[in-house]
């Protein structure tokens, strides 16, 4: 059937207009659901890099933990705690975007800490958990490093990914590799950050404390994770040293 | 996708019977074609892509298929709905628009309820716009039919393409990873070292499943290309 002109445009604004309003209706109404999924995600990232959370089903519950057991401050290049960003706003560090911060100079970042503290007390910290941020072989890769208290010794790792092969690089996001950086060494017995190196092949014997058993197939995913580590952990330097030489967090803050 | 284009006088024999039964031969036909015979899969060879990409477990596969199969449903209904209304020199690209719409619709629920595997669907909840079968149907069936026969239409379709890509994804996680639904299946009856297939996991794997799935069925059916 062949239709007037003005009949289709009229009918294609029409259309434009209903669609377009249906879309902005289930944005606008999904948005805190999305939002709290995101929240979510994040603290099961961040508690994952400590702790084994894969008994706790109930989103509550998980939210519950971090509060109880995670506190959090932002900090510069140079170590020193930031509680507003340029604008004067306050910062959250669990709000700040560490793919957004990525894209600006080393020394500009906001860098987000995380604190783990102690069951028995409270008020000794855990744990240092450090976002971090970098490329894999095909996309963005992430990660959340956590420190023992003597902010030498890996407590545990959480990898993420967009597009790395699955089977391969996408590997870095199973428990059987990230359990490998368990119990490694950042610093040497000189105290200069060498970081850890996942090594090339699978199965490699005789690792020292800076190195991590690779992934066969995955070698450019494994740099890619390497280089994030070394770019992150000097990033981190400032606020490292700042607490070493104070002999405690308590008094960074 | 002219192929239904032959379907058309039965349209018009249906406007002379109006008191057609809700599941009578035809309609039946219309649903249980796409599943077998007329799969758009393994028989019309479409919406390869996804069926590569999602297969490699059965849960984002499963959710992979409610997705398509809704959208799929939902945009036959949408279209049947405003046949008569919509010109015909832009059609296309109102089916798009719908399609789109839903699909959106459908990569904004998973994100604010199914976090996890919105994470590992990513792009491909997206990508069912591009989904040949979708179009396909909307294009070949949905304009020219009554809203119930499209929905009809909608589900067979859309369960011929779920039914496949499930059944790639059971071989390719119980071959690839050693587990259905992320359950050991090798360890729980005591073969804990069993080897898995890294060819499965790859889109390789894919391509070997589907190619003998289509293998078996053509010899059962005796389809033959043309």
């Amino acid at each position: 059937m062949q239709r007037s002109n003005t009949y289709i445009i009229l009918f294609s604004i029409v259309l434009t207009v209903v669609l377009g309003g249906l879309l902005s209706l289930a944005s606008v109404g999904l948005k805190p659901a999305q939002d709290k999924q995101v929240e979510l995600d994040t603290k099961k990232k961040i508690l994952g890099a400590v702790m084994d959370i894969s008994s706790i089903k109930e989103p509550n519950e998980l939210l519950a933990l971090y509060d109880q057991k995670v506190q959090s401050l932002v900090v510069n290049y140079n170590g020193d705690v930031v509680t507003q960003d340029a604008k004067g706003n306050p910062v959250v560090a669990e709000k700040v975007s560490i793919q957004k911060n990525y894209r600006f100079a080393a020394e500009d970042r906001l860098y987000p800490v995380f604190k783990f503290m102690n069951d028995k007390d409270p008020s000794k910290v855990e744990a240092y958990i450090f976002p971090m941020f970098g490329s894999g072989l095909w996309d963005w890769i992430s990660g959340y490093l956590a420190v023992g208290s003597d902010l030498n010794t890996i407590r545990g790792v959480a990898f993420d990914h967009k597009q790395e092969t699955p089977g391969l690089g996408a590997r870095i996001t199973s428990d059987v590799v990230q359990k490998r950086f368990e119990g490694k060494e950042i610093y040497n017995d000189n105290d200069e950050l060498v970081s850890v190196k996942m090594v090339k092949g699978e199965g490699n014997p005789n690792l020292t404390a800076h190195e991590v058993d690779g992934m066969s197939g995955a070698t450019l995913t494994g740099k890619g994770v390497n280089e994030m580590m070394v770019n992150y952990l000097t990033c981190y330097q400032g606020y490292i040293k700042k607490v070493k030489a104070n002999g405690s967090s308590v008094a960074v803050n | 996708m002219s192929t239904e284009a032959l379907e058309a006088p039965e349209v018009k024999e249906e406007v002379k019977q109006p008191a057609e039964a809700l599941f009578s031969k035809r309609r039946r036909r219309i649903v249980a074609d796409p599943l077998n015979e007329d799969n758009p899969i393994t028989i019309q060879v479409l919406g390869i892509c996804s069926a590569l990409a999602i297969t490699i477990k059965m849960e984002p596969t499963l959710v992979m298929s409610i997705a398509v199969v809704s959208v799929i449903v939902f945009s036959n209904l949408i279209i049947s709905l405003m046949r008569n209304l919509i010109p015909g020199r832009v059609r296309i690209i109102v089916q798009l628009a719908i399609i789109a719409t839903l699909v959106t619709l459908v990569s904004e629920v998973l994100k604010a309820y199914y976090f996890d595997m919105y994470k590992v669907l990513g792009a491909f909840v997206g990508l069912i716009i591009t989904n040949c079968i979708v179009m396909g149907r909307l294009e070949a069936f949905a304009m020219a039919n009554k809203p119930y026969d499209s929905i009809l239409d909608g589900l067979g379709s859309g369960f011929g393409y779920a039914w496949i890509i499930l059944v790639v994804a059971f071989f390719r996680e119980l071959f690839g990873s050693g587990s259905i639904f992320d359950f050991k299946v090798f360890e729980a009856i005591g073969l804990p070292n069993f080897p898995t297939n890294g060819l499965m996991v790859d889109s390789i794997g894919a391509f070997m499943v589907l190619g003998i799935l289509i293998w078996v069925q053509r010899s059962k059916t005796g389809y033959v290309e043309h």
